[in-house]
């Protein structure tokens, strides 16, 4: 019984129309980290909300220590030695470091209530120091990276003391040596007796790290395994719910005339001498680690940002672009990363985000013809499948998945012949995932030239006829299809340039 | 798996017709007409109720492209001042001598110059508000219209003149007509055309905009030039009506056409609201005050009228979005 | 391991920290720069007469620029402290009118708690109601001014109406210096402990920050929202009661467009419109440079009428300057990054 600190029983939680999390148990050990994985919507979030007591369950109960608890607030929970680091950074860019780690909970002068700024200084300082941190305790947060965000939040976890610790995709902005770092971290609070909660995309975190896991799945609990005990396959099916067969479907594209080619690109303090070649029927990955330069190179082939040297080139004419509207006449087509924020206008109906990008199609000298546009986007949406029920539902009744569908329709409203694609399955379920293969597929079977940026290694080695691993702004490596390894790629994806110049 | 149809037809939605902010202002602008009728045995005159439009209807011509301003998440504070400055710029010249029509010319290219000068100051420092921008070129073209007329007036302008702003064609003053013109025009480039499609997209998210090919800061440009426009136009009919101007006329115009904008139910917040709104809400508050005035009540109540009014209106339709949002919840959940 | 220990690296100090010292030395050098220039043209430009009266024609700007500076850090705006203070003004002075014999920190409590009650109702609005701040402030400002209208009956309160306690309160001094200024450095001083040294002040700029992650750190967002437009009003009123005092008038347009200037003041002594930055130092030397300009340029012989559009000028290029300055500054920064 006592042997959990952490314990909760049948919670249920429901939002307007939708049951986030339906009768779920978890059961969390002193001093170990357990790892927390479902596909996205499986309810893992708001699981954590409840936990920090930022949400209310509909029903079922919890225990601390084998007491029965009921959190009204984020404070009551922080008071309990619950704290957690959230996907994204919760943080103050304004304020400094230190008021960061001590907001809810500073140290003040009995009494008076005066906030004691010496004080906290040297005790954040002493915890950023302990965790490795290279920054000072003044320094406004808005200035440091995201990595040294992250340590900020960890250290604030542990300026409460708290005993529960949960990370919320703590590893999804951090390059791979940041992720060891963290590891490290991780480990080390482990040690002192620290119980952690870590939810991760990324199996390999969960590998690397936990003690048990627990997977969810339709905001259902499925069940909890020690980690030596279970299989990779287990685990998916757990999650999944099924099997996956075919993720990659075979293709059959006639590879035709090159469409673009990037000469010598540079852009200054993100990338450096980038070249390559994309041709018709063809899929091209840029991968590496986030913030490798990626999606700066495809953004500047869009037009969304200026370039400072170099040459870009479509079916071998020199052409300068110089923002988004040049380049969809010329024939490129750009699928964002972020498709909240970038890709979508969340409030509007299905219909108008997919003429937004081709208004001009629908109108008569700048009247427009809504019939004509949704008579159109109608047949789009059927095209790539969306699920709806009417086109005149809004964007954010769609799942992530079906968003996705829906920025490819409207992508597909003018004539392309590049298409750049930028981490086109992120953040999206099992089964959209394979019905986007789908699509992309097709698209290159029609002749389409296909620019993927993608950091997953199964859809970079399942999907690419050709692999350009770049690392923190150069391209370390280029493979064709079939000639890539997951080690050869992960390797290039981490060498320093200097070596790559070798 | 489930292969569901997609319809393609908008369903008519009563409700939704019916759970329209204009509505809301439909209801108030029949009220006060109702009201007003009783209170005055005066107030029921069609002929007096359309002539009196030209009194409140000089700042209308400013609502129009607001609208579209606020629309896009922006504001643009430099209105009265422009209306001040272009007209200032007017007199002076007039009265130097330079003939009428030239000068009224002049008059609207100044400011349709000085929207411009916002809109291009706007999207060249993207890091500064519009609040900001604007709010030091208010201060800047008033502090112009000051250093050419200091404390003095120009006037005497020529009787055709004087017509723009008084005179009536067949018993309707001719700015109702030319406000008619412009709000048909301006309501059809909103709702009809590509260019308000994409208002309303930049409103929503300009940079799912900006990466769907919009040009975004070109058409914020185009909408700034298209305020400083219609304050030339203001400003010939407020100058005309007033036969002089001095640097501190239209002074706080600015608020009340934004609070036009508002009461007709357009967002600060960008992207949500119809021009019908900001229309109708000008003429409830133009016949709110006629009415109060045939009966005597002080300038000073209305005030209090608008400011109460403006609160409520958008503090009604926050309470009416929770409702909707309640009711959307399923009913086995208690919140 | 234990090399990484030994080498000590040098602590990254971020880069906000010096855009804001460059902000406020720039400042202080406009601040001196103007001064000497106007000294040499006019040599009774610093004297202790002119300083003494620069002060106080800057004093109620200050005060109000304290109360909107905490409204601006919540990313919110008040159009509404004109006629705050044009109301508040115009009760204290029919009080005194109608009672001579009332002590002037009598008539400063009345006017202060009339203040405090408006902002608080426009606080209410925002928390409560949710409305947005421009919203709610503008509909506000036009029920004050209307309120001020009619308590006064149109009617002014004039000089002779009030009695000398009353006006001693603007034009008193103690060790010379004038009353409004003492009144102002209290305020400073107050302010600048409770934004610095206190978890109300701080939670101010967490809310204005970032709201999202506010909440989540269980920072009642909506309480922070109450307080500063209160304090805001609070602070109004009492600027109130001094400009009819400074004045010798309440009328019912006192103020009319005032809260453009405050706005002004806060925003040139860098207070971001996006919220969660400001410091009670820049504000207070943004108001000194908008009070210098007016007292200056009479001395130096330029038409008052070119006041206004050099406000104007000197704001605009502040905030472009600045902005300038912060894209060289990442600029270089990105220049510098090793690819």
């Amino acid at each position: 019984m006592s042997d959990y600190i952490l314990e909760m029983r049948g919670i249920t939680k429901q939002f307007p129309g939708v049951t986030a999390l339906d009768q779920v148990d978890f059961q969390l050990k002193r001093g170990e980290i357990h790892a927390l994985i479902g596909e996205n919507g499986a309810g893992k979030s708001t699981f954590i909300k409840i936990i920090t007591g930022v949400h209310k369950p509909e029903a079922g109960e919890m225990y601390l220590d084998g007491q029965k608890v009921d959190f009204k607030s984020p404070r009551e929970a922080q008071e309990h030695g619950i704290a957690a680091i959230y996907q994204h950074s919760t943080c103050y860019p304004d304020l400094s470091v230190t008021e960061n780690i001590f907001i809810g909970h500073e140290k003040i002068q009995k009494g008076t209530k005066r906030l004691l700024w010496k004080e906290m200084h040297s005790k954040a300082q002493a915890l950023l120091d302990e965790l490795g941190a290279g920054f000072d305790s003044r320094a406004q947060m808005g200035t440091l990276s995201v990595a040294q965000q992250q340590i900020v939040e960890i250290a604030k976890a542990l300026s409460t003391n708290a005993r529960i610790i949960i990370m919320d995709e703590p590893t999804a902005a951090l390059t791979r040596r940041e992720s060891e770092e963290l590891y490290r971290i991780t480990e080390k609070l482990r040690e002192n007796g620290t119980s952690i909660i870590f939810i991760s995309h990324r199996l390999e975190d969960m590998y690397r790290l936990a003690d048990r896991v627990t997977v969810f799945r339709d905001a259902k609990y499925i069940g909890t395994w020690n980690l030596s005990e279970v299989t990779n396959e287990q685990l998916i099916m757990a999650m999944v719910g099924r099997k996956i067969t075919q993720m990659f479907p075979q293709r059959k594209s006639q590879i035709g005339e090159e469409v673009l080619a990037v000469e010598n690109l540079r852009r200054i303090g993100y990338f450096e001498d980038i070249s390559f070649t994309v041709h018709k029927g063809e899929i091209v990955t840029l991968t590496g680690l986030v913030g490798a330069g990626r999606s700066e190179v495809c953004q500047c082939i869009f037009g969304l940002e200026e370039y400072h040297g170099g040459r870009i080139l479509l079916e071998g004419k020199e052409v300068k672009i110089d923002n988004p509207l040049k380049a969809m006449s010329l024939g490129i087509g750009y699928l964002p990363e972020d498709r909240q924020k970038q890709g979508l206008v969340l409030d509007w109906e299905i219909v108008k985000n997919i003429s937004l990008s081709a208004l001009d199609r629908y109108a008569n000298k700048g009247w427009l013809n809504e019939e004509l546009e949704a008579e159109s986007a109608l047949q789009l949406a059927q095209k790539v499948n969306v699920k709806t029920n009417s086109i005149f539902n809004p964007a954010s009744s769609l799942s992530g998945g079906n968003q996705q569908k829906v920025i490819i329709a409207k992508l597909l409203n003018a004539d392309l012949k590049l298409m750049i694609l930028d981490e086109p399955t992120k953040g999206v379920d099992v089964g959209a995932k394979a019905a986007i293969y789908e699509i992309i597929n097709d698209l290159t079977s029609q002749g389409y030239g296909v620019l993927m940026v993608s950091s997953e290694m199964p859809e970079v080695l399942g999907m690419s006829d050709k692999i350009i691993v770049m690392c923190e702004g150069r391209i370390t490596a280029a493979f064709n299809k079939g000639e890539a390894t997951q080690e050869a790629i992960l390797e290039a994806a981490m060498k320093k340039h200097a070596a790559a110049g070798a | 798996m489930d292969e569901r149809k997609i319809t393609g037809h908008r369903e008519f939605s009563l409700k939704r017709f019916f759970f329209q902010w204009e509505w809301m202002l439909v209801l108030i602008f029949i009220i006060i007409n109702i009201i007003n009728s009783f209170l005055s045995p005066y107030y029921l005159n069609l002929r007096q109720l359309i002539s009196t439009t030209a009194t409140f209807l000089d700042k209308a011509f400013v609502v129009l492209p607001m609208t579209f301003v606020i629309l896009l998440g922006d504001i643009d504070i430099s209105v009265a001042s422009t209306i001040a400055l272009s007209s200032v710029i007017m007199g002076v010249l007039y009265n130097l001598g330079v003939p009428m029509a030239a000068a009224a010319l002049i008059c609207l290219v100044v400011s349709t110059l000085c929207g411009f000068f916002n809109g291009y100051l706007i999207t060249r420092f993207k890091e500064l508000s519009s609040v900001i921008i604007t709010l030091s070129t208010s201060i800047i073209y008033r502090g112009i219209a000051y250093i050419i007329l200091e404390d003095q007036a120009a006037g005497n302008f020529p009787s055709w003149f004087s017509f723009l702003g008084w005179g009536e064609l067949g018993g309707i003053p001719l700015m109702l007509i030319a406000f008619a013109v412009f709000a048909v025009a301006f309501a059809i480039l909103l709702h009809k055309t590509t260019f308000g499609r994409r208002v309303y997209a930049i409103g929503n998210n300009a940079t799912a905009s900006r990466f769907s090919g919009i040009q975004v800061d070109k058409i914020k440009i185009i909408i700034f030039t298209m305020v400083g426009f219609m304050c030339g136009v203001t400003s010939l009919f407020l100058t005309s009506r007033m036969g002089s101007t001095r640097p501190n006329v239209a002074l706080g115009y600015e608020l009340d056409i934004i609070a036009m904008v508002v009461l007709g139910g357009v967002s600060t917040a960008g992207g949500k609201g119809r021009i019908g709104g900001a229309i109708l809400a000008v003429f409830v508050i133009g016949f709110l005050r006629y009415g109060l005035g045939l009966i005597n009540v002080p300038s000073q109540l209305l005030l209090i009228i608008i400011g109460a009014l403006l609160v409520t209106a958008v503090l009604i339709s926050k309470i009416r979005m929770n409702v909707k949002k309640v009711r959307t919840v399923p009913s086995d959940i208690k919140q | 391991m234990i090399e990484l220990d030994k080498i000590k690296p040098k602590k990254w100090q971020g880069k906000g920290e010096s855009l804001t010292r460059f902000r406020e030395l720039g400042m202080l050098a406009t601040i001196v720069v103007i001064s000497l220039l106007v000294q040499m043209r006019n040599p009774n430009y610093l004297t202790f007469e002119n300083i003494n009266d620069l002060l106080t024609n800057t004093a109620i700007l200050s005060i109000l620029s304290v109360g909107m500076m905490l409204v601006i850090v919540t990313r919110g705006i008040d159009l509404s402290i004109g006629s705050v203070l044009a109301l508040s003004g115009m009760i204290s002075a029919l009080a005194v009118s109608a009672n001579p014999n009332l002590h002037p920190l009598t008539a400063m409590l009345i006017g202060t708690v009339v203040g405090t009650a408006s902002g608080a109702v426009v606080g209410l609005l925002i928390s409560k109601g949710g409305l947005l701040p421009i919203i709610a402030s503008l509909g506000m400002m036009n029920v004050y001014r209307g309120l001020t209208y009619m308590i006064s009956g149109g009617r002014w309160v004039s000089a002779y109406q009030m009695p000398e306690s009353f006006k001693y309160i603007a034009t008193g001094r103690i060790f010379g210096i004038n009353i409004l200024v003492f009144i102002a450095v209290i305020i400073y001083i107050i302010a600048f402990y409770f934004v610095n040294y206190t978890r109300t002040g701080r939670q101010i700029y967490a809310v204005g920050s970032n709201p999202e992650s506010a909440k989540i750190s269980g920072i009642n967002n909506s309480r922070i929202y109450f307080l500063v437009y209160t304090i805001m009003g609070a602070l109004s009123g009492l600027a109130g009661v001094l400009w009819v005092s400074k004045f010798a008038s309440a009328q019912g347009d006192t103020a009319t467009g005032y809260e453009m200037s405050v706005i002004a003041a806060c925003v040139l002594g860098g207070v971001s419109m996006a919220g969660g930055s400001g410091k009670i130092s820049g504000i207070v030397m943004g108001s000194i440079l908008l009070g210098i300009i007016n007292n200056a340029l009479p001395l130096i012989n330029v038409s008052p009428f070119w006041q206004q559009a050099i406000q104007g000028v000197i704001i605009l290029s502040s905030v472009i300057i600045n902005t300038v300055v912060k894209r060289r500054v990442d600029k270089n920064n990105l220049m510098r990054r090793k690819i």
